[in-house]
């Protein structure tokens, strides 16, 4: 995608809690905290494994499959810039299915977009003073 | 004596309500909108100023969004000079009635005999005619980043609790065959009550064929299964039940109050995309009571969006989990002659978006009898009251028996 063509975006603020989420698309690789001693992904990002509380955390790339488990097909005009309509989904991801996304399912006619879809992760390249993002968002993988 | 007559929801009473004007676009003073509301609940209650030694709010002052909070308990305490013996306001917290929970533990511990709650928006003035904007934006324009929670869903311009809330429709009609006619029921619904409630914002009748036609806003919720934001302010009185028997109204007792969560503070992270919080809180609420779902009389249920009603009818037990739809088809159960008489003064989706208190307001407007053209034929009661949607949620059983 050339930069003229990037649709207009709020961005969000990067931190040290949430870079390797939002930069990790540099690499093509959605990544996610991950628990080094019970391997359990952390979304959003704490300081704390909540299931074995350890601290040993670290980010991890994962496949960037997921499956649709909800999603909508927005026609109001909320942002200036932004065409209508575009499909927002939940996505779960493959290697932990609570593992929950909020995103945009693009590449994908509104009428094809459906509950159970195969997903894959593409990236949207975002230049920023503040800090360049990939925003991750899924396409269909195109398996049944 | 039962163990649920230990509970202390059980030693409180609203004892006085009071709305202000209520308007689409009122360009009035919130603040002067919410000092109308709780002194015509003072009125109401029979009480002077001088007898409110206690108040609590939702959500207390905030920068923003725009008209979300017509005022803060600061505010209310310092113009009405009160005296509290406690006071508290807040937005992390059991949906907007969790602040009237508050003050019934207040009360309860003994630390207040009067408390006065109040809700407050001018959401319709501030948005003024441009439409309802963007959650969060802040009138930053290019230089606004999301932060906290709001990373996670405005990137992808899901900018919206609309975004957010038709995402659990588009589940439940997946999961449980739930259609777009038994989700227009809800609307329809609220639209006949509304047509005989003076101080509602959309009287004018709605068929299917209106509610159909509306523009979509995002699958699979119309604009008419989107709540109207609007001018107002409500409140009450929470005194102590052995007080409330003297006072000027039919007292409205506690009999139950839930304030539990179960599932992740979060809109995307639910445990299940169709069961929201509600259903924590209202298991908790059936656990300080002996009655049951089969004594509700009177149903007053958060319609910010219409399939939070459906939802939180689930969580309440007022029918069985994914039964909601099949239960409202036709909308003879929930209409004011049926079964579960449902959002009795049109909910937030035609009486106006003063979020959650109106729902406790009508409670005791139908409880008392006082309903007017629009009251429910054989005087409820005990109602069922829930506020709030997704992951912010509290449930309350209300009654007037002793």
């Amino acid at each position: 995608m050339t930069e003229s063509s990037v649709p207009f975006r709020i961005l969000p603020e990067l931190d040290e809690r949430n870079i390797h989420f939002w930069q990790g698309g540099q690499n093509g690789q959605l990544t996610f905290v991950r628990c080094q001693d019970c391997g359990y992904y952390l979304h959003p990002p704490t300081p704390i494994c909540p299931k074995d509380l350890s601290k040993n955390l670290a980010p991890e790339a994962v496949s960037g499959n997921a499956i649709v488990a909800s999603y909508t097909v927005n026609y109001q005009e909320w942002l200036p810039g932004v065409d209508v309509p575009y499909i927002i989904a939940i996505v779960e991801i493959v290697e932990q299915p609570e593992l929950r996304l909020t995103t945009n399912i693009i590449n994908c006619d509104v009428d094809d977009i459906a509950i159970g879809m195969k997903v894959s992760v593409v990236f949207e390249h975002h230049e920023d003073p503040h800090g360049d993002v990939w925003l991750p968002l899924f396409e269909p993988s195109g398996e049944k | 004596m039962a163990k649920s007559d230990d509970f202390i929801e059980k030693r409180c009473a609203v004892t006085g309500i009071g709305q202000s004007e209520i308007g689409r676009r009122l360009y009035r003073d919130p603040l002067e909108l919410t000092l109308d509301a709780c002194l015509a609940a003072v009125d109401d209650a029979g009480l002077t100023l001088d007898d409110i030694d206690g108040l609590s709010t939702y959500p207390g002052a905030m920068g923003g969004p725009q008209g979300f909070s017509g005022a803060g308990a600061y505010d209310v305490i310092d113009a009405l000079r009160l005296k509290v013996g406690w006071y508290d306001s807040g937005v992390e917290t059991s949906g907007q009635l969790g602040s009237v929970m508050k003050a019934v533990l207040a009360v309860g511990a003994g630390l207040a005999n009067h408390v006065i709650c109040f809700r407050s928006v001018w959401e319709g003035s501030a948005q003024g005619t441009g439409g309802r904007g963007a959650l969060g934006m802040g009138g930053g324009g290019g230089s606004f980043r999301a932060s906290g929670a709001q990373q996670w869903t405005l990137p992808f311009n899901a900018a919206s609790a609309s975004c957010w809330i038709a995402l659990y429709a588009q589940a439940h009609m997946h999961r449980y065959g739930t259609t777009t006619e038994q989700l227009a029921q809800i609307a329809i619904n609220a639209r006949k009550n509304a047509a005989l409630n003076p101080n509602a914002i959309y009287r004018d009748p709605m068929s299917l064929d209106d509610y159909m036609d509306a523009r979509m806003i995002t699958t699979p919720l119309r604009l008419f299964d989107c709540d109207v934001p609007c001018d107002g302010a409500t409140a009450f009185i929470i005194s102590r039940r052995e007080q409330a028997k003297d006072m000027k109204q039919t007292p409205v007792y506690f009999e139950a109050i839930g304030t539990a969560m179960r599932d992740r503070p979060s809109w995307d992270q639910l445990d299940d995309l169709t069961r929201i919080v509600g259903a924590d809180a209202a298991e908790q609420m059936w656990s300080r009571t002996s009655l049951t779902p089969a004594d509700v009389d009177l149903a007053e249920l958060y319609d910010g969006f219409s399939i939070l009603t459906l939802l939180w009818m689930e969580a309440m037990g007022l029918c069985p989990v994914g039964e909601s739809g099949a239960f409202v088809e036709g909308g003879e159960r929930i209409a004011r002659d049926g079964v579960l008489p449902l959002n009795t003064h049109g909910g937030q989706l035609s009486a106006g978006r003063l979020h959650g208190y109106g729902f406790l307001h009508e409670a005791c407007v139908q409880l008392r009898g006082q309903g007017g053209e629009r009251q429910v034929a054989k005087i409820p009661s005990i109602a069922a009251v829930a506020a709030g949607g997704g992951n912010t949620c509290g449930a309350m059983l209300v009654t007037t028996n002793e």
